[in-house]
C-alpha cells in the first residue's frame, strides 16, 4: 500500500538547510494498521504529510497506493483520507454539512454524499451532534467527525496524524476501537504517536523513527524481542553508576543503562539473574531500594536504538 | 467542469459559513456610511473650487467610496482564512482532489457578492443625501468593485496563506491599504494635488478606477479612461487569481 525509498525532505531555515526526514524506507502492507512512533520533531508528520501529497517530496521515491506520488499525486488523492493533528472542520459548520460537502469534493452526487454522512454519522456515533455547529462538540466528537470527513469517499488508506493526542482515557480507547473497526473492513491504515502504548496496544507493525531517520521497525514483539528477553530494573540510593559498572561486566547481562539512581539491565532469563543480581550488590554493599522483572516494553526499544527513552523526548 | 463545479461548492460553502453571522454585511457597510454622513458634507463647499470635477459633492465622492469599500473589504478576507488554517480545513481540502483554482475562486465569489450586496446597501443610502445614480453607472460600478474584490481578496489570501499570523497579516494589509487609499483620489480628487503627488499617484491602479467610477457617475461613461479602468482592474483581478491559486496549491507548511 506505502512503499517508500530513501524519502527525504528538507527545509530551509534562516540557520541554513534542516533534514527533517533524513532517508526513510517504508513498506506498509494491505489492511494494517501501521504506527510510525517517535517523539514531537522526530519527522513523523513531515514524513505523512509526504505521503498524502501535501508536502513535495525534496529526494527519493514513494509509491502510495499504487501511484508514484512524484508523478500522480492527483491520483494518490482520490485513493487516500487524511486526518491532521489540527483537525478539519471551521467551528461555525455543522458536522453533517461538513462530511457532505467533503463527499462532493470526491465527485459524489449530493444524493450519494448525504446518504454516506448519515452512514458515518450512525457508525461514528455522532447522531446527537451532527446538526450542530461544531464549535459545541466534544474533544472526542471532534476527532470522531474528523475521522468521519477523512472517510468519506471510502479510501483504500487513511492517515491518521496523532489521532488521540488531547484526548481522555476513555475517547482514547474509543478511537482505538473505530481504528481496528476499519482494518477489519480492509481500510489500510497509517497513523503517527508518540504514545508506546498506543503503538503497542493498536498497531499491527511499528516504525521507529528519530531525528529524520527510521531507528527499527517491525511487530511490536519483533521489536521487543531484538531488545533481550527481559528487563531487571534495580533502583538504588544514588548508587546507580556504581552499580551499573560492577553489573555490566556480568557475563548474563547483555545490555545495561543506568539514569537517576536506577539501572536497567537487558538479559535472556529473567529468573535466574534476578538471584545473580542480588548476589553481586549484596557483595559490593549496595543497598537495594526496589527490585523489578519486566517485559522489555517500546520505550526499551527506542532507549536501545537511540540512547534515550521516548518518554524524555517526547 | 470540474473547476466549475468545485468553485460552485466551495462558494456555498463560504457562503453558508456568512450567512451564519449576516451582521458582518451591516458593520462593513457602516464605515462607508460614517464617510457619507460625517466627510462627504465637508465637500460640499469645495465643488466650487478649480480642479473639482463637476457632477456635485456625493456624485463625485460616492464612486470612489465604493471603490474605498472593495479595496478594505477585500483586504480583510485573509483573517477567516487563517482562522480556518490553524483549525486544519485548508489541509483538509488541498488533500482533496478539488481545484486549486476553486479553493480560491469559491471563497474570492463568495467575497464578491459580500461586497456588490454593500455596494447596493451603501448607494440606496446615499440617494436621499444627493447622489443621483444611473443604471449604466450602476452597472459599471459593480463590475469595477467586483473585480477589484476579485483582485484584491486573491491578493490577500496569498498574504494570509504566507504568514499565517493575523499578528503579521494585520499590520501588513494596514500599512499598504493606507497608502492605496491615499493615493487613490477617493477622499479628495487628485485633481486637487500638486503635480508630484498626482505622478505618483499614477502608478496607483485604484486611482484610474475612481477615476472610470467617477466619469461614469457624471456622464462621461463613454469616456476612454472608464475602459481603462475597467482593463486595469481586469488586469489586477488576473494577476490577483493567479497568485493566489499558486499559493493555495503550494505546500503550506
Amino acid at each position: 500500500m506505502i512503499e517508500t525509498h530513501d524519502l527525504r525532505r528538507t527545509f530551509k531555515t534562516r540557520r541554513g538547510p534542516v533534514e527533517a526526514v533524513a532517508g526513510v524506507d517504508l513498506s506498509v502492507k494491505q489492511g494494517e494498521i501501521f504506527g510510525f512512533l517517535g517523539p514531537n520533531g522526530a519527522g513523523k508528520t513531515t514524513t505523512l504529510r509526504m505521503l498524502s501529497t501535501l508536502l513535495p517530496i525534496t529526494s527519493g521515491d514513494a509509491t502510495v497506493a499504487g501511484f508514484n506520488l512524484r508523478h500522480e499525486p492527483a491520483k494518490v488523492r482520490y485513493q487516500i483520507g487524511y486526518v491532521s493533528q489540527e483537525g478539519s472542520s471551521a467551528p461555525e459548520v455543522p458536522g453533517r454539512t461538513e462530511l457532505v460537502i467533503q463527499g462532493r469534493l470526491y465527485g459524489m452526487s449530493k444524493a450519494k454524499a448525504v446518504e454516506r454522512a448519515a452512514v458515518l454519522i450512525e457508525a461514528l456515533e455522532l447522531s446527537d451532534c451532527a446538526d450542530r455547529p461544531t464549535k459545541s462538540y466534544s474533544g472526542g466528537q471532534r476527532r470522531r467527525l474528523d475521522v468521519g470527513v477523512g472517510l468519506m469517499h471510502l479510501p483504500q488508506l487513511l492517515f491518521l496524524d496523532e489521532p488521540t493526542t488531547g484526548l481522555d482515557p476513555q475517547s482514547r480507547a474509543r478511537m482505538w476501537d473505530e481504528v481496528r473497526k476499519l482494518r477489519d473492513r480492509g481500510t489500510t491504515v497509517f497513523l503517527t504517536t508518540h504514545y508506546l502504548e498506543e503503538a503497542d496496544a493498536l498497531c499491527d507493525r511499528i516504525a521507529i523513527i528519530d531525528h529524520g531517520k527510521i531507528v527499527a521497525n517491525g511487530t511490536p514483539d519483533e521489536l521487543k524481542r531484538q531488545v533481550a528477553g527481559d528487563v531487571i530494573v534495580v533502583g538504588t540510593d544514588n548508587a546507580g553508576e556504581q552499580a551499573l559498572a560492577l553489573l555490566r561486566g556480568e557475563s548474563f547481562v547483555r545490555e545495561a543503562t543506568a539514569a537517576d539512581g536506577t539501572v536497567r539491565l537487558y538479559v535472556d532469563r529473567g529468573e535466574t539473574a534476578m538471584p545473580q543480581v542480588l548476589r553481586v550488590l549484596d557483595s559490593a554493599g549496595i543497598a537495594l531500594a526496589s527490585l523489578s522483572l519486566n517485559r522489555p516494553s517500546l520505550d526499551d526499544v527506542f532507549l536501545r536504538q537511540t540512547g534515550r527513552s521516548l518518554r524524555d523526548a517526547a | 467542469m470540474k473547476l466549475l463545479q468545485d468553485t460552485w461548492l466551495m462558494f456555498q460553502r463560504y457562503l453558508m459559513v456568512f450567512l451564519r453571522n449576516p451582521a458582518w454585511v451591516i458593520i462593513g457597510v457602516l464605515q462607508p456610511v460614517l464617510y457619507l454622513v460625517l466627510f462627504a458634507p465637508l465637500l460640499k463647499s469645495l465643488t466650487q473650487t478649480p480642479g473639482f470635477p463637476s457632477g456635485g459633492a456625493y456624485n463625485v465622492f460616492v464612486p470612489g467610496l465604493l471603490i474605498q469599500l472593495g479595496l478594505f473589504g477585500a483586504s480583510g478576507v485573509g483573517f477567516g482564512l487563517i482562522a480556518e488554517l490553524r483549525a486544519g480545513v485548508i489541509e483538509r481540502f488541498r488533500v482533496t482532489p478539488v481545484s486549486r483554482f476553486a479553493l480560491l475562486l469559491g471563497r474570492a465569489l463568495r467575497d464578491i457578492l459580500t461586497l456588490v450586496v454593500q455596494s447596493l446597501i451603501l448607494l440606496g443610502l446615499a440617494i436621499p443625501f444627493g447622489l443621483q445614480p444611473t443604471v449604466s453607472g450602476v452597472f459599471v460600478m459593480l463590475g469595477l468593485v467586483a473585480l477589484i474584490g476579485l483582485g484584491m481578496a486573491s491578493l490577500a489570501y496569498a498574504a494570509a496563506l504566507a504568514l499565517k499570523s493575523e499578528d503579521s497579516y494585520a499590520p501588513l494589509i494596514f500599512t499598504l491599504s493606507l497608502p492605496l487609499l491615499l493615493l487613490s483620489g477617493v477622499l479628495l480628487p487628485l485633481q486637487l494635488a500638486p503635480q508630484w503627488l498626482q505622478h505618483i499617484a499614477q502608478a496607483n491602479p485604484l486611482s484610474y478606477a475612481v477615476t472610470a467610477a467617477r466619469d461614469v457617475f457624471n456622464g462621461h461613461g463613454a469616456d476612454p479612461d472608464v475602459f481603462k479602468g475597467l482593463a486595469i482592474m481586469a488586469a489586477l483581478a488576473v494577476v490577483g487569481v493567479l497568485v493566489g491559486a499558486r499559493r493555495f496549491s503550494r505546500a503550506i507548511s
